[in-house]
């Protein structure tokens, strides 16, 4: 299954999750507890999230710390830039339409 | 062409909301009618090379606008606003989503609710578009669909992560 950072904050578990561990690096059980979920729920997200490569794991002694790829969240602002182009271009296009119309004006 | 219009494009994650603001150096009046005659619209809606064509438009509450963006390769996105409200020279508010040439909304895709107002400012008019977006799962599909008004919510505390990741660099 092809997952991406896209896929990895559809769901508002997973964003809250990401919130969490952006901060610092949290165990599941450390997360867990700011969910009502069961902490399978929990794992199931992470599971999700680590395919996504937006987050990645690290032992420390017998615990799993989870933490997050800033790198890779630069993919959603990547995309959110190109919907801004489009706003930029359409009103540029505007302004030459306005400055036609006053240049045709007697 | 360049400017120093004021231009701003935010993302409010907790709201799904898209606010774009922006001023055009012309009256209220032509400012108006460049988003609600369709002549006018057909020609800047689309982003280049993209072209917006309208084929109905009704600009009354309960009208609508039924418009294809054509790409340069001629192939068809049809979309159709719905006008709920409309304040004349004032604001309007529209339900806008994707279509079919025959203007059917296609409910399985994102829609958006639109709320527009314009403001003389001097010689300037600035006009705030809020966009609101109640359905922020289909991401995927929205970016497939390339040029179309679409939108994610990136999350919450990612304008800060990027400003320190680029603080650190």
């Amino acid at each position: 299954m092809r997952r991406d950072v896209f896929q990895a904050i559809a769901d508002p578990t997973r964003r809250a999750i990401i919130g969490l561990i952006a901060l610092q690096a949290m165990t599941p059980n450390a997360l867990a507890e700011h969910f009502d979920t069961s902490r399978q729920a929990v794992s199931k997200h992470l599971q999700i999230l680590v395919e996504c490569q937006l987050v990645k794991q690290e032992q420390q002694g017998r615990e799993i710390y989870y933490q997050l790829e800033v790198a890779k969240m630069k993919e959603i602002d990547n995309w959110l830039e190109q919907f801004r182009k489009i706003w930029e271009d359409r009103f540029n296009q505007l302004d030459t339409i306005f400055s036609t119309i006053k240049q045709n004006k007697p | 062409m360049k400017n120093d219009l004021a231009f701003e494009f935010s993302v409010n994650k907790e709201n799904k909301t898209i606010t774009v603001k922006r001023e055009f150096a012309a009256e209220l009046p032509l400012v108006w009618d460049a988003y609600t005659k369709s002549e006018v619209l057909d020609q800047w809606w689309a982003p280049e090379p993209w072209k917006a064509r309208t084929k109905t438009m009704d600009f009354r509450e309960g009208g609508h606008w039924h418009y294809a963006m054509v790409g340069p390769e001629g192939e068809e996105h049809w979309a159709v606003a719905n006008y709920k409200t409309i304040d004349p020279k004032k604001r309007f508010t529209a339900l806008d989503g994707f279509a079919d040439a025959e203007g059917v909304v296609n409910t399985e895709m994102p829609q958006s609710k639109w709320e527009v107002s314009f403001t003389p400012k001097e010689e300037l008019t600035l006009v705030e578009n809020l966009i609101t977006f109640d359905d922020l799962a289909q991401l995927e599909t929205t970016i497939q669909m390339g040029f179309k008004e679409g939108l994610t919510m990136a999350m919450e505390g990612l304008d800060a992560l990027l400003a320190a990741q680029k603080q650190e660099a």
